[in-house]
């Protein structure tokens, strides 16, 4: 008898890749800050979602990658704090975050 | 016999509701027009993931994901949106480079799934023998004795990114 779906590897590392793949799209496609700060949480789940099933299926001690994804959150959280006062000061000065408006350095 | 099928079945379809969840979520994340809309979207995707991290036997990580990510990096996000311009600008390239390039990006990114597929079916990843257990008490004992380092380099990292965000959206609101 095979594993039930949910004990299967492969549909934990099928769904990680395509939250990455719908990540990298949004981030190109995007044409506001915002927009790109939400495509990038989805490349961080996707490689969350990637390590505990890695975790949960060849790894020796099943503590450690849930560790590792804590830390991900973590750094995550900083990011998005980090993101969201940068976007405010670019906001300030431009009275937009589209993208495309951004381009004081494009010389 | 009967009973242990039927409650793989109903396992089994909370695991695809679990799926589906996350992948629609994710779809209107990074989909929709609407900024707002899209910041529901990543809300929904990690619910489902919630769900997933539960499958694989992390009920700790499912209540954090919900905890840190719809908690506190979507509420963050709504305050973004609601401080800034709520709406992606209209469509001002033109239609045909416009579908040109999502066209292109579409193609890629289906490369990309690809080349990720054939990677993971490949013959067969390895079973280790299990030694931990993986419970919370052995996170907890984890975090305190070999990764105690990199939990107080966290924080810290948490507090210069405090400590720097108000800094970064103070500058300039001061009157001259």
């Amino acid at each position: 008898m095979t594993d039930p779906l949910y004990d299967t590897l492969e549909v934990y590392l099928f769904m990680g890749a395509f939250l990455l793949v719908l990540g990298i799209y949004g981030l190109v496609r995007r044409r506001t800050l915002i927009g790109m700060l939400i495509s990038g949480e989805l490349i961080f789940s996707a490689a969350s979602l990637n390590l505990m099933a890695f975790n949960r299926f060849t790894a020796q001690d099943p503590a450690v990658g849930q560790i590792f994804v804590l830390f991900i959150m973590g750094l995550a959280a900083a990011e998005v704090a980090i993101a969201l006062s940068v976007m405010l000061a670019v906001y300030r000065n431009y009275r937009s975050v589209a993208t495309k408006d951004l381009a004081g350095l494009n010389g | 016999m009967k009973d242990f099928s039927s409650t793989t079945l109903i396992l089994n379809a909370i695991f695809l509701l679990a799926l589906a969840t996350t992948a629609a979520g994710a779809m209107i994340a990074a989909g929709s027009t609407r900024l707002i809309r899209s910041v529901c979207g990543l809300a929904i995707c990690c619910l489902g993931l919630s769900g997933l991290y539960y499958f694989l036997h992390s009920p700790f990580l499912a209540l954090m994901e919900i905890l840190i990510y719809i908690g506190a990096v979507c509420v963050t996000i709504v305050f973004a949106v609601m401080l800034v311009e709520p709406d992606e600008p209209a469509n001002e390239e033109k239609r045909a480079s416009a579908l040109e390039w999502g066209g292109a990006m579409l193609v890629m990114a289906a490369g990309l799934f690809w080349a990720l597929s054939r990677l993971i079916l490949r013959p067969a990843w390895a079973e280790p023998a299990k030694k931990g257990s993986g419970a919370i008490q052995a996170i907890g004992i984890h975090l305190l004795t070999t990764y105690s380092m990199a939990f107080e380099l966290i924080s810290l990292a948490l507090l210069v990114a405090i400590v720097g965000a108000l800094a970064i959206a103070r500058a300039g609101r001061t009157k001259p």
